[in-house]
């Protein structure tokens, strides 16, 4: 198996600076971190060589700082790292963001099919470079592995994007592994409906939830190998992509406008301490959300039993990895008042 | 044409609430543009009542295209039908909810045809100027907002936040009539069409195949499309005492949530957590019980219309987006909110 995850150096705090011109984020001034949610997809990958063999190679896109978070996967575990880092990637959206990362992962595609043997009449062109990154006789790109989505841009489009430009199947949201053959694997992918359960063809993209599992840290003989480890470095003229696709100049989107939006809530605090200042407290409360229409005499009353519930908390007890839970019937209740409310950002 | 698409979303053969939604937002577009306003539905054998509903809401045109491959959702089998119908028709908008379909389909589709797409909006509106959609929406845990737009690109395409606009009340005096596809080529499409495009049997891609819901978990949650959310965190103490947000929310008629710490701790499954790691939601009324917000967990719920917290600790940080806070002890502040609602629903248990 050969394994590609790609991951995003983000901010560590929440504090970011942003390029009025450009309306970009400037990343090199804030402490940065391998995205948390990418962490899981490291760790499905790690899980999966453990299972079939293989190597897994961690790629990102991003300044020279982004290296230090190349070397955080491979101190976890990962075999190899390639920086895709130049600056006509920067000010990238997620078209060409996934375009440059898939023009990566189809360059380092090459270079390991060349030492499978299959791409002979390449073999001098790619020897050296396959050593050198450490996907010597990885073969095929098996598997590309991401996290739903990134902390700060908060999007999750670069996975599918990925697999659009590679054109390879496309398994989202996954949160379990079910079973990996040599052309299939089959997964649970969490949905608005439940677990959906899903074939796919390798090789394939997964983007992976945190229910998958829970990430490992990185190890001490990891550290070491990642000091030590060469992760080249490749350019703009190192991939097979036309100019007019990288960064800012390729990105069909443009950012026009960033605003701080201001806390407008008005908070009322209420303290309650003895029965009669909780009691007042309630009242006060239940004033509120009359006010604001969102009392359940609004709604249709809830008609279940309370044996539901009753069920239902005591399968938590029984089956907690499990729980199923069934939805309160009035949960959508068409018959909720309008409150006239024409924005999401009340 | 100025045309604004709305891709529909449908569970077992009924049309879900977002797409409704979604139909309200891009009316005031298409409004705006002169244009006139389509929904496309991708389905096996659904009713015809329900593509009517679509016209109900607002749609002035149903395109539907009913194949068997269409049972379930596959990215790549939609991405053909619907490169397709947009080579075809040329929208100047395409929308989707910012579901797990839509979120999923979209990004797929929108390097497949090169066009630009913003995730997750909460606002759209159309700039005076040009025509362009003006896309809005939270970046950076919802600590920036962001307005973007596809200045070259066509169509622009974006997804929408569910629950960040009410659906338009069902109107059944609009007409809605079942049409062909023949008469669609000379562009006299009149208003309230439903048109169903022919099947092409090569957009069916198999390399992807559904085999159904996990059955012991058929009827499970989906916080994001609720309207009413009650979340537990870490006051709770311990997982016992998590029936009282159960409860709570049964009472309320919601959807239980809860923060990461209370999914970490087993409290509560994956599926309930709200926050970065977890779900993002816009619901009418979030109560967070016993939470203290951490940054992570306010960027997802940022956007509620109204936010109700009840904390021990007058300093916690959900009370920095909160509209009303009681502070005092949750184990004696619920039992007093659940003793009222279940007086007032005649359920005193």
């Amino acid at each position: 198996m050969h394994i590609v995850v790609p991951i995003k150096q983000v901010p560590e705090t929440s504090n970011v600076q942003m390029d009025r011109e450009t309306g970009t984020m400037i990343r090199s001034g804030s402490d940065s971190i391998v995205n948390p949610l990418d962490l899981y997809a490291l760790e499905t990958a790690l899980r999966i060589k453990e299972e079939q063999g293989g190597k897994i190679t961690v790629i990102t896109m991003g300044p020279p700082s982004a290296v230090k978070v190349l070397k955080e996967a491979v101190a976890m575990g990962c075999d190899s790292a390639v920086h895709l880092s130049d600056k006509d990637f920067g000010g990238a959206d997620t078209w060409a963001t996934s375009g440059t990362l898939a023009a990566g992962i189809e360059k380092l595609s090459e270079i390991s099919r060349n030492r499978a043997g299959i791409w002979n009449a390449y073999k001098d062109t790619y020897r050296d470079d396959a050593e050198t990154i450490g996907i010597d006789g990885a073969g095929d790109v098996d598997f590309i592995i991401t996290g739903e989505r990134a902390t700060d841009g908060d999007t999750g489009q670069v996975g599918p994007g990925i697999a659009s430009w590679l054109d390879m199947s496309l398994v989202t949201y996954v949160s379990k592994l079910v079973q990996i053959t040599d052309t299939h694997i089959q997964a649970e992918r969490l949905i608005e409906e439940g677990y959906q359960i899903v074939q796919a063809a390798l090789p394939a993209v997964l983007t992976v939830v945190k229910e998958i599992a829970s990430p490992r840290l990185p190890t001490l003989k990891g550290k070491k190998r990642a000091m030590k480890l060469e992760i080249p470095k490749w350019g703009a003229s190192d991939l097979d992509l036309d100019a007019e696709d990288l960064g800012l100049k390729g990105s069909p989107t443009r950012v026009v406008k960033i605003e701080t939006p201001k806390i407008s809530r008005k908070c009322t605090v209420v303290k309650a301490g003895d029965d009669q200042t909780i009691r007042s407290a309630v009242d006060q409360l239940m004033e509120f959300l009359e006010q604001k229409d969102l009392l359940p005499s609004k709604i249709a009353p809830p008609r279940e039993s309370m044996n539901q519930q009753k069920s239902a908390a005591s399968r938590r007890e029984t089956n907690n990895e499990n729980l199923s839970r069934k939805k309160a019937a009035t949960g959508n209740a068409p018959t909720l008042k309008d409150s006239g409310r024409t924005g999401g950002d009340a | 044409m100025r045309d604004v698409w709305t891709l529909a979303e449908q569970h077992k053969g009924k049309i879900k609430d977002v797409s409704f939604e979604l139909l309200a937002r891009g009316r005031g577009l298409a409004d705006t543009l002169g244009g006139r306003l389509c929904s496309i539905v991708l389905s096996s054998g659904i009713d015809k009542e329900e593509l009517r509903r679509l016209i109900y809401h607002g749609a002035d045109i149903v395109y539907f295209v009913d194949s068997s491959c269409l049972e379930h959702v596959v990215c790549e089998t939609y991405t053909h039908v619907l490169s397709s119908l947009i080579d075809e028709y040329l929208p100047h908008v395409f929308l989707a909810a910012a579901t797990t379909t839509g979120r999923t389909v979209l990004p797929y589709l929108a390097v497949k045809i090169h066009t630009g797409l913003t995730a997750d909006c909460t606002e759209l509106a159309i700039e005076e100027e040009t025509g362009n959609l003006l896309q809005t929406r939270p970046a950076i845990g919802g600590n920036i907002m962001a307005t973007i737009k596809t200045p070259r690109h066509r169509p622009q395409m974006a997804t929408v936040r569910p629950k960040s606009m009410k659906a338009l009340p069902e109107d059944r005096s609009r007409i809605a009539s079942i049409g062909h596809a023949e008469n669609s080529q000379t562009g006299k499409i009149h208003s309230g069409s439903i048109i169903q495009i022919p099947w092409n049997p090569a957009w069916c891609d198999k390399r992807v195949t559904v085999s159904g819901i996990r059955e012991d978990d058929a009827d499970s949650v989906s916080i994001e499309e609720a309207d009413l959310v009650v979340s537990g965190g870490r006051g709770l103490k311990k997982r016992d005492n998590f029936h009282l947000i159960d409860e709570l929310a049964h009472a309320f008629g919601a959807q239980v949530g809860a923060s990461r710490d209370a999914v970490d701790r087993g409290w509560v499954s994956y599926p309930h957590q709200v926050g970065l790691s977890g779900k993002t939601i816009s619901p009418r009324l979030y109560m967070g019980i016993g939470i203290s917000g951490a940054v992570q967990h306010l960027a997802g719920i940022k956007t509620a219309e109204c936010i109700v917290a009840v904390n021990s600790d007058e300093h916690a940080n959900i009370l920095q987006v909160a509209d009303f806070a009681i502070v005092g002890d949750l184990f004696a502040v619920i039992p007093e909110i659940q003793r009222r609602l279940d007086t007032k629903d005649g359920n005193n248990e």
